[in-house]
């Protein structure tokens, strides 16, 4: 399915509307489903499921938000923040993400801001490019 | 004793969808309260109906293995009462179902007129929450299907009748 940047970015907004209940002025790229959306667990899974309908894509466990096995490894993560090998797990796992700031701080308390409008739309695009 | 909030299956289509009745009686005692002179079934209690008949549909898909329990109403919007007398459909189907949770969109009718739009959200939960654990107990049906099966009792039927009906021919 041939579909363009902005195509993905409308339709994205779209599910997270209907998922989370926000306005379409608060899904911004930058906002992080967490902190700004409001998201709790059940809501990723919703979300999962809405846009797998929406995009006509399969998305695997794990692929899109993979924070769970990360946090219950002990190699991943030491004292609340992510090891060395953490982050070159989570950079394989998620590179639809950008993770730079991250890195500086590796809290895991802060890993959900890393799911963010933007790298729902980056990981989309990437499947969508790969079918 | 399980709290049961729906009174039968008329159809039943595993992993897939299902129609339940309920019938609303004055002899509910909520009604009286709900409101004086005039009762009618609280909404919050259609969605208990819808996420009773959605979840037993969801519980079975996988045999009844997983704790499957509401995790999300995804919408619910009412468009008329119901009132002591009514006999409500319940008619519900799985959307999406996956290892850790599944999604439903079902509808409430009364005598074809629509009644509710109720669209829910299951978790499985041994599946979720980093592995925390629960209690052993399945919460839809334990090792004791008779409820079910006594839920079933004119879909079995059916099917039974359809069956001997093929064999007929």
């Amino acid at each position: 399915m041939a579909m363009d940047r902005d195509e993905i970015i409308q339709q994205v907004q779209e599910v997270l509307i209907d998922a989370l209940g926000v306005d379409d002025d608060e899904v911004t790229a930058k906002a992080t489903l967490m902190g700004d959306l409001g998201a709790e667990s059940i809501d990723f899974l919703d979300i999962v499921f809405r846009l797998e309908k929406a995009f006509e894509i399969k998305i695997p466990r794990e692929e899109l938000f993979p924070a769970e096995n990360l946090m219950n490894n002990p190699e991943f993560v030491q004292n609340g923040k992510l090891t060395e090998k953490g982050l070159a797990e989570l950079r394989e796992k998620m590179p639809h993400t950008d993770i730079t700031a991250f890195v500086d701080d590796p809290d895991i308390n802060k890993l959900g801001d890393l799911f963010t409008v933007d790298a729902i739309v980056n990981y989309v695009e990437g499947k969508l490019n790969a079918a | 004793m399980r709290w049961i909030w729906i009174d039968k299956f008329i159809e039943f289509q595993s992993g897939r969808h299902a129609v339940a009745l309920k019938n609303v009686t004055l002899a509910e005692e909520h009604l009286h309260d709900h409101f004086p002179g005039f009762p009618v079934m609280p909404e919050c209690l259609m969605i208990e109906a819808m996420a009773q008949t959605s979840g037993i549909l969801v519980g079975e898909a996988k045999d009844f293995q997983e704790k499957v329990i509401l995790a999300k109403i995804k919408k619910a919007v009412f468009f008329d009462y119901v009132k002591p007398g009514d006999t409500i459909k319940l008619d519900t189907e799985i959307e999406s179902i996956a290892p850790e949770a599944a999604s439903t969109s079902g509808k409430i009718t009364c005598a074809d007129k629509l009644i509710a739009e109720i669209d829910l959200m299951f978790s499985h939960i041994d599946q979720n929450l980093a592995g925390k654990k629960f209690p052993e107990e399945n919460f839809v049906f334990t090792d004791d299907a008779s409820v079910f099966e006594s839920l079933l009792r004119d879909v079995v039927s059916c099917i039974a009748r359809t069956g001997a009906d093929s064999e007929q021919k």
